[in-house]
């Protein structure tokens, strides 16, 4: 059983974002070559932190200034000089304004450059809907050869950076800006290809990540008074997905609801759906951004206007109960 | 010396570009005949280190074909130098060939980095470039790119990244064959020189004529061996379609392959046994 975080240790909040200067600094520190690329987001991003972490460090941070596209492939670059390259930016900018780099140059020469974005999804919150990046999944998990990473707090950002780090080839993390709950303990280490059954149930199976996962521990606790048993599973490798995991779960619960901070087009519904259509076919519900951009408030307004909080969790559960029995 | 080696591989490659894409059926010959002396002059003028049989070396400078599509030309040169058979060269872009139609670095020995989709090479040497800083190597970065290519913005990205960051082990060559798909380059969406814009980013801007083999072997060899901090541009200009009468300058031979009756027309006028229409 993965290590999970201690009650008092769950009440700590912390952003995802957070892990990532921070878990640079002590891989350069380890021996490793990194290299960060970032683009006028340093502070944002936390990239200062590394370079600020250690004086050899200074030289291996880039700023290429308000210009993504070079970033990546300066990153490829630097990996084909035998450096680990991660590259920061907002995530909205980091995939989408420099898909092409992505796909062309380092997914293609299959580079051992790591895609880190922060500040994904509705979590940017005022920013509005021009920065809240709900695409970013379907896009990187589209690529040959890229494997999607969505830690669900910051020891789990921790632990996909260090991942990243030490998994050849093209990775994808990502990282956002809002304040989470701790679910791990503060020491964990995940796996690339894994999903984590945080709580164990037998009616439902609520598999999600990111921020969604606190969202579906306190469904869980909120169907749990009402006598309704529920699975919660972390999918923090959306690629590879874990099907053991997943459909071990599925056919003991018999129905799902997956949830994510993100368009239900292409991300971890998406495979979630492809793999029970293949493999177990069931009712599922799908929680996540309904094929619309994302708008300027405050993030838990957001999670409440957008129904991606646990109310409509509870909700979403109920219509896959309903289903199951017919 | 080297400008006799490198000139007689120079034809060399023309003669493996022509055989390799009339077998292919497809590609690109006006921009891979254009910038194939700049490629023998840094293969086979004594210009580039490299080993054939080591090509992971970690001294070796690199080579990037930001212009992917001039592939055939990348192809001739690195099995004419040895890196892979010669009789290979006609499995251009057919299913299970190394040589697919624009260079995937996953499959041949030699290509650097897969490119094809135009803008990038530049930022991919400027970061090559940076990261063989950090480990003190002497290797030097050469980018071959197109003059259509420059108009995509990354470049200039790229142009502002490199002159910040000094980086002077890094020399652009671009091919300016003044074409590209729609037309001349200058009628199809253009403003200003190559060499202003350049200068003005911060970069050392040369000239030459892109088919003098011993002036490009002088300056790439000058360049290589230069200290200053400053990356360096060249604009070579030349010729699209370069030592083909008919395909010379002819916007329609941007991404064709020649027929049987073109194809040993221009086989006979590159050996030599007829002359040019």
């Amino acid at each position: 059983m993965v290590k999970l975080a201690s009650p008092e240790q769950s009440q700590e909040k912390k952003a995802t974002r957070a892990a990532y200067g921070k878990t640079l600094a002590e891989l350069a520190a380890e021996g490793l070559p990194i290299v960060a690329v970032d683009a006028d987001l340093t502070g944002s991003t936390t990239t200062k932190a590394f370079a600020q972490a250690a004086p050899e460090n200074e030289e291996r941070l880039f700023n290429v200034g308000i210009a993504e596209q070079n970033m990546v492939d300066v990153a490829a670059g630097l990996s084909l000089a035998g450096n680990i390259a991660f590259t920061g930016s907002f995530a909205v900018f980091g995939t989408g304004r420099a898909y092409d780099q992505i796909r062309n140059t380092v997914a293609y020469s299959n580079l051992n450059v790591k895609i880190a974005p922060t500040h994904a999804g509705i979590s940017v919150g005022p920013d509005g809907g021009s920065h809240q990046m709900l695409e970013d999944i379907s896009l990187m998990r589209g690529l040959p050869r890229m494997k999607v990473l969505v830690p669900a707090d910051y020891a789990a950002a921790c632990s996909a950076l260090r991942l990243a780090a030490k998994t050849p080839g093209p990775v994808y993390v990502r990282m956002g800006r809002a304040s989470v709950p701790a679910v791990y303990a503060p020491d964990v280490e995940l796996e690339v290809g894994r999903a984590y059954v945080l709580r164990e149930g037998s009616d439902v199976s609520i598999i999600a990540c990111g921020v969604e996962i606190a969202e579906a521990n306190k469904a869980a606790d909120l169907l749990a008074e009402e006598g309704i048993s529920a699975e919660v599973i972390d999918a923090f490798s959306i690629k590879p997905l874990d099907a053991e995991t997943i459909v071990a779960s599925l056919e003991k619960t018999g129905c799902a609801v997956v949830a994510e901070e993100h368009s239900i087009y292409g991300g971890l519904g998406s495979a979630v759906s492809e793999l029970c259509a293949q493999q177990c076919p069931m009712p599922l519900e799908l929680v996540g951004m309904r094929d619309r951009f994302g708008k300027s408030g405050e993030f838990e307004e957001l999670m409440e206007y957008f129904n991606l909080d646990s109310q409509a969790l509870v909700q979403a559960v109920k219509r896959v109960l309903e289903r199951k029995q017919h | 010396m080297n400008v006799q080696a490198a000139t007689d591989q120079a034809l060399q490659m023309r003669k493996n570009i022509i055989t390799m894409l009339h077998a292919a059926g497809s590609g690109h010959p006006g921009g891979s005949l254009s910038c194939t002396d700049i490629v023998s002059a840094l293969y086979f003028g004594g210009v580039m280190n490299y080993d054939p049989l080591n090509p992971d070396d970690p001294n070796r400078d690199r080579f990037i074909l930001a212009k992917g599509h001039a592939a055939p030309a990348l192809y001739a040169a690195l099995a004419q130098a040895g890196f892979f058979p010669e009789e290979e060269l006609t499995t251009l872009r057919k299913l299970g060939t190394r040589l697919q139609g624009h260079p995937d670095s996953t499959l041949l020995p030699g290509v650097e980095v897969s490119t094809g989709s135009l803008g990038q090479g530049l930022s991919i040497g400027a970061g090559l470039a940076a990261g063989l800083r950090l480990q003190k190597s002497p290797a030097r970065v050469f980018v071959v790119l197109g003059d259509g290519e420059c108009e995509e913005g990354q470049v200039w990205e790229a142009a502002t990244f490199a002159a910040f960051e000094k980086l002077g082990s890094l020399i652009a060559i671009v091919d300016t064959n003044g074409l590209q798909i729609d037309g001349q380059v200058d009628q199809v969406c253009a403003s200003g020189t190559l060499q202003d814009k350049f200068a003005s980013f911060g970069w050392e801007v040369y000239e030459v004529d892109g088919h003098d083999m011993a002036a490009l072997i002088d300056l790439f060899t000058t360049l290589k061996n230069s200290d200053t901090p400053a990356p360096k541009a060249v604009i070579a200009h030349t010729v699209k379609g370069k030592g083909v009468s008919f395909m010379e300058n002819q916007v329609g031979w941007h991404g064709k392959a020649p027929n049987d009756e073109q194809t040993e027309q221009a086989l006979a006028e590159l050996n030599g046994e007829v002359s040019r229409g």
